[in-house]
């Protein structure tokens, strides 16, 4: 800590520094958990991609006579109810969890940001109504809204991607509002404005990018709370809705009635949904201590 | 601090009226007419006719909306299509179930969060710290269905130490007089129905605690952590106090702050994984009731619940800030 320091008193000018990112790529490189989080991360998103070439049987076909095996050489697994490959199917849920929790966020993200942009640079009026309305998505406590959304808009991949990213919307709108408020009084945008800069080019090119950092973060950690979030939504049936299609959330609530005698099938679905939000949150807790230089380990 | 008070409780009514209007939508803007939507396509006419007045479609919009938070305004939720009774009532007899669930969760979150943080802070970055950081990550990461269905297996079905579903074993005959599982078996007199519904309360409590328990320990050991780092914590060590008094005096005082908001916060999040955690463990509480009229599409009672949900958590959020202004005169003035 000490070396580092000094390094940073004998650069002559700040511009030296090699920026923001590569600087903060070179902190999250030395970060161990994060690297970990990365590698399940990685794991997972092959596994995901790969599903075809790596599944040794079909997800969808079962043999009936295969019907409950524990796990085995020829069924890692073990096999389902209707005898289908349970490693088949953990690894075709992947494409649905991955897929469907990282698109959430995405869209989450993405309305949030809009949303918390416009609040945050406007203010006045503007700023009251839209966070007003964030209040009234904010007072519906966690997956409960994305339930009812799922319960409103029927069964399917791209219900559960809006209830969820709805749900995390009002939650970015808030932050990226926040930051740029505590931005609106800083030196360097006095300074741009007093230079003569557009409201947008202050917005878009000097506030913007300071205020990126803990959106980052908060997307990469509710990642994590995204991928749990569907899998509840599967749990509870509001999953998509579709019996071939193998997703995590509805392969466990399909295998609690036999946790007796074949606890695998909750086991295996459920450490999937667990170490890939594992990997997701230590991701996120690394990205937060290496794009904020000042937090100390 | 009256001020204080009356302004939070006004600041909370424009998110109720705004949640009102969506959830009055909610309804209204389901494709195609609203009491066939919810009623399904095979209902009888008598019965869209009755479900038609008592939602007033024949009116304009906004009479709807009038009578809807009129109604509201009296505590009149509406009522279940299906069993034909009225939220409130239901409600009433289910809300205990997940009140003692909840109430479990958070004594087990707050219970051991706060040793654990405070045990995590004495050596940061320490063996003990880092056991506690991991355990901290594996309760936020692990789903409460997952945790649940691995707590039957293993205490329940595998081990028999505890009771796997339900909320009391019925084969005790407790009278239901309170909903309160516990009560109502203080209430029987009977040692066993009390030892028996304090075992049932064990497994979802910890299920349902794990998110909860991990967010309380991390904050209360960065909380810990941040204070030992004051002055005064120097100053009173330095003025010979024993530690015993510099943790309880100095730093713990000062640490409660920011753990109590959390606390609080976690109250949302704990209604929320209610739903998820009675329908696991087999609990007829207001969770389970939730997922019971979404499969029954009895969208009244769905949006009704989630009027409620939100209220409680307002509530609750209210509570917990005016404590902590009460706690810390600073929040009061600014």
């Amino acid at each position: 800590m000490a070396s580092r320091a000094a390094t940073l008193v004998v650069r002559p000018a700040p511009r030296a520094s090699r920026g923001l990112w590569r600087d903060a790529l070179s902190r999250l490189r030395r970060n161990g958990p994060a690297i970990v989080g990365l590698v399940l991360i990685a794991i997972f998103v092959i596994g995901a991609v790969f599903a075809p070439v790596i599944a040794p049987y079909d997800p969808s076909v079962g043999v009936l006579t295969n019907s409950m095996q524990g796990p085995s050489l020829a069924h890692l697994m073990g096999t389902d109810l209707l005898g289908r490959d349970e490693f088949s199917r953990v690894l075709y849920g992947a494409r649905i969890s991955l897929t469907v929790g990282v698109v959430a966020v995405i869209c989450g993200l993405a309305v949030g940001m809009v949303v918390g942009a416009v609040a945050g640079g406007a203010g006045g009026i503007v700023d009251t109504i839209l966070m007003r309305f964030t209040d009234v998505m904010l007072a519906v406590p966690g997956i409960l809204l994305a339930i009812a959304i799922v319960a409103w808009l029927g069964h399917g991949e791209v219900q559960i991607i809006v209830a969820v990213g709805v749900s995390y919307a009002p939650i970015f709108a808030r932050l990226l509002r926040g930051s740029l408020l505590a931005l609106r009084e800083s030196d360097f945008v006095l300074a741009a404005r007093s230079a003569g800069a557009s409201t947008p080019r202050i917005l878009l090119h000097h506030m913007m990018p300071n205020a990126l950092t803990p959106m980052i973060v908060q997307a990469t950690l509710a990642l994590a709370t995204a991928i749990i979030d569907v899998a509840g939504l599967g749990f509870l049936g509001l999953g998509p809705g579709d019996p071939r299609v193998a997703e995590w959330g509805e392969m466990l609530t399909d295998s609690a009635r036999f946790l007796q005698n074949a606890p695998y099938l909750i086991i295996f679905p459920g450490a999937a949904i667990t170490i890939s939000a594992i990997g997701f949150n230590l991701l996120g807790d690394g990205l937060r201590e290496s794009l904020d230089p000042r937090l100390k380990r | 601090m009256l001020r204080y008070i009356v302004r939070r409780v006004l600041g909370a009514i424009p998110v109720l009226f705004g949640l009102s209007v969506i959830l009055f939508l909610f309804l209204r803007l389901l494709p195609g007419n609203p009491a066939v939507a919810i009623l399904g396509q095979h209902a009888t006419p008598q019965l869209v006719a009755q479900i038609s007045s008592s939602l007033g479609l024949d009116k304009p919009l906004y009479v709807q909306y009038l009578q809807y938070i009129w109604q509201l305004l009296h505590g009149n939720f509406g009522a279940s299509f299906v069993d034909g009774r009225t939220v409130a009532s239901t409600f009433l007899v289910r809300f205990p179930a997940t009140l003692e669930l909840t109430t479990g969760a958070m004594i087990f979150a707050v219970g051991l969060g706060i040793p654990l943080g405070r045990l995590a802070a004495r050596h940061p970055n320490g063996w003990i710290d880092g056991a506690v950081t991991a355990l901290s990550l594996f309760g936020i990461s692990i789903p409460i269905f997952v945790l649940g269905y691995t707590l039957v297996f293993i205490f329940g079905v595998e081990l028999h130490w505890l009771p796997a579903v339900g909320q009391i074993d019925p084969r005790l005959n407790v009278n239901p007089v309170t909903n309160f599982s516990i009560i109502d078996a203080i209430l029987s007199g009977n040692v066993n129905a009390v030892e028996d519904a304090v075992a049932h309360l064990i497994l979802p409590s910890i299920a349902l605690g794990s998110i909860p328990l991990a967010i309380v320990t991390r904050i209360t050991r960065a909380s810990v952590i941040d204070v030992s780092n004051e002055d005064y914590v120097r100053t009173a060590r330095a003025k010979g106090l024993t530690e015993k008094r510099v943790d309880d005096r100095h730093i713990m005082r000062n640490a409660w702050l920011p753990v109590t908001t959390v606390i609080g916060l976690q109250v949302g999040s704990l209604l929320a994984g209610a739903v998820i955690t009675e329908t696991v463990f087999v609990w007829n509480g207001v969770g389970s009731w939730v997922v019971q009229a979404i499969e029954n599409h009895d969208l009244i009672v769905v949006q009704s619940l989630i009027m409620i949900f939100a209220i409680i958590f307002l509530a609750v959020n209210l509570l917990v800030d005016i404590g902590y202004a009460f706690l810390n005169p600073r929040i009061r003035y600014s």
